[in-house]
């Protein structure tokens, strides 16, 4: 009798092990089934979407836009939506004119590049610009600057 | 391809949102084009550049080098500056690329396959200085438009193909024949494709000397795809743009080429000296031929501290356009006294010319050590900028590095 008890013992133990993994499978199955559903093309299985790169189109940091670089500022996304369209906000970033200028290389752009007209916004554009990337004097041979001093090895 | 469809859409659909109108042309993209937003963006992998390489702009591809990193005598590609003006094309075709040469002044239009191009014309070697007409155009003041140079846009390189003269000739060159012009497979910033981003050339008399190649290969490899792969026109001591990349037709000309970049105040300079920030009618300006004399230290880095007594070995490179560089000198007081570099002759005719020298310095103290070329028609380097003009070129004033003597 105790035999047969232990022996039923075990089989009860075999029977609830098969059970668990049973509702094991169905849970991943139940898993699996809703995941088709709601990503059919089972897409997160796939490394990361580029697309997900430019969630953060907005954000700002420290007073600078991230995904242009250019300076927080009125006028900010009139200039990215019209001057970052051809070409990189490096090229705007790293120039340095005035307002006459500014306004000249808006003209060059529409008589060669396919620039639209600009309409309102050339003067928010102009306006931003002046104030944000301006001419600095730097005179006929400036001085060396932010040198990186390391001992010469010989 | 449901995928691919869902994904097209949201990019464009997310493009349209990211730059807040919607992408012209956008219908009209290539089922396999990846617009460019979705391309690899990481120029140093995309390129494989050296990590000190400096990205000025990434649309289209501006990237330069520093002093230092042009130490080698033959530059490599991972040191060498690009200056694009459009967007390199996505649909490169080695196997079915050809070059026709047309224009006015061509007696029979030719098209020639790669494989032509290599079996039915003799094979040159040279090593080309290649520096770009806005090299150092951070330094005018008041400042001029466009990519801000600092001194790393020059290369030389070793370029291999057939010589552009020997091509012109095999098509027949009418005797009007005044310029060159090139075309090429690059797309136009704006993705107009009736627009080229840049079309220069050269008069026939540079066209046709012994230098100016077709090239397929650079530093005994193809060329890479950032310098103009499979084709590219080397014309060595101009502007490098009229080294035309991805280059697919050649035009033989009975005028002035007037392609993209040629005309207006590209790639021009005022034909008499202006004032700074004068402005300048586009009838008085000139174009670019042969670039100035010019030189760069390359080592040390600037920056380098070295130990009272100690001499300090210096060396670079110079170039003079189409001349030689005759001489060559520094000074470490600002110019007051100038002492003798020696200087290597050029392997070839057009390639740049090393320099070297070994300094004593008088005691303790801060210097800067000034290299001053001369060319062999007895011009040499401006300490201070050249002169002034509109779009910022041709500055080849004296390069120099901060040394410390502890």
């Amino acid at each position: 009798m105790q035999q047969n008890s232990s022996e039923y013992k075990k089989l009860l133990k075999k029977a609830e092990r098969l059970a668990y993994s049973g509702l094991f499978l169905m849970g991943i199955s139940i898993g699996l089934l809703f995941l088709k559903i709601y990503d059919p093309t089972l897409s997160i299985f796939e490394g990361k979407q580029e697309i997900a790169e430019v969630i953060d189109e907005d954000l700002i940091e420290n007073g600078i836009h991230v995904r242009t670089g250019f300076v927080d500022d009125v006028g900010l996304m009139t200039v990215v939506n019209n001057c970052t369209n051809c070409h990189s906000s490096k090229l705007v970033i790293q120039n340095r004119m005035n307002e006459d200028r500014w306004n000249a290389t808006i003209k060059w752009m529409q008589e060669t590049q396919n620039l639209w007209p600009l309409g309102d916004n050339q003067k928010i554009i102009v306006d931003y610009l002046v104030k944000n990337y301006p001419p600095v004097e730097k005179g006929r041979r400036a001085s060396l600057t932010n040198i990186n001093w390391y001992e010469l090895k010989k | 391809m449901e995928r691919r469809k869902f994904i097209k859409k949201t990019t464009l659909t997310s493009l349209a949102a990211l730059i807040g109108t919607e992408i012209v042309f956008g219908s009209n993209m290539l089922k396999d084009y990846k617009p460019l937003a979705l391309q690899e963006t990481d120029p140093f992998k995309l390129f494989s550049l050296d990590s000190e390489m400096v990205v000025l702009n990434d649309k289209p591809w501006n990237i330069e080098a520093k002093a230092h990193l042009l130490d080698d005598k033959i530059t490599p590609s991972s040191k060498m500056f690009i200056r694009n003006n459009g967007l390199i094309s996505t649909e490169i075709d080695e196997q079915n690329w050809t070059l026709t040469i047309d224009g006015e002044s061509v007696k029979n239009k030719t098209t020639f396959t790669l494989n032509d191009l290599k079996t039915k014309f003799k094979e040159y070697t040279y090593q080309l200085t290649l520096e770009c007409g806005g090299n150092g155009r951070s330094e005018f003041d008041p400042p001029a438009k466009g990519n801000q140079w600092t001194v790393g846009a020059v290369s030389c390189a070793t370029w291999t193909g057939v010589r552009l003269k020997d091509v012109l000739e095999a098509a027949g060159i009418k005797n009007d024949a005044v310029y060159i012009g090139y075309h090429a497979a690059d797309t136009h910033l704006s993705g107009d494709p009736s627009k080229e981003p840049i079309s220069r050339g050269a008069p026939m008399s540079k066209a046709l000397e012994d230098e100016t190649l077709i090239a397929y290969k650079m530093n005994g490899k193809k060329i890479p795809l950032a310098h103009g792969f499979p084709l590219r026109l080397v014309a060595g001591g101009w502007p490098a743009s009229v080294s035309g990349k991805w280059i697919n037709r050649i035009s033989i000309r009975n005028i002035e080429h007037d392609g993209t970049k040629m005309t207006g105040t590209a790639y021009r300079v005022p034909k008499f000296p202006v004032a700074p920030g004068e402005k300048v009618k586009d009838e008085d300006m000139k174009i670019i031929e042969s670039m100035p004399v010019k030189s760069l230290i390359t080592y040390p880095k600037s920056g380098a501290i070295i130990k009272k007594g100690d001499s300090l070995a210096i060396r670079g490179h110079a170039w003079a356009g189409d001349l030689e560089v005759a001489k060559m000198e520094y000074s470490i007081d600002f110019g007051a006294t100038w002492h003798q570099a020696s200087i290597d002759k050029p392997v070839n005719r057009l390639a740049w010319q090393h320099f070297s020298a070994s300094i004593n310095f008088p005691k303790v103290g801060y210097y800067e050590v000034w290299a001053r070329a001369t060319d062999s028609n007895n011009i040499a380097q401006p300490m201070l900028l050249p002169g002034w003009n509109p779009k910022g070129y041709l500055n080849n004033a004296c390069h120099r590095i901060a040394i410390k003597v502890k």
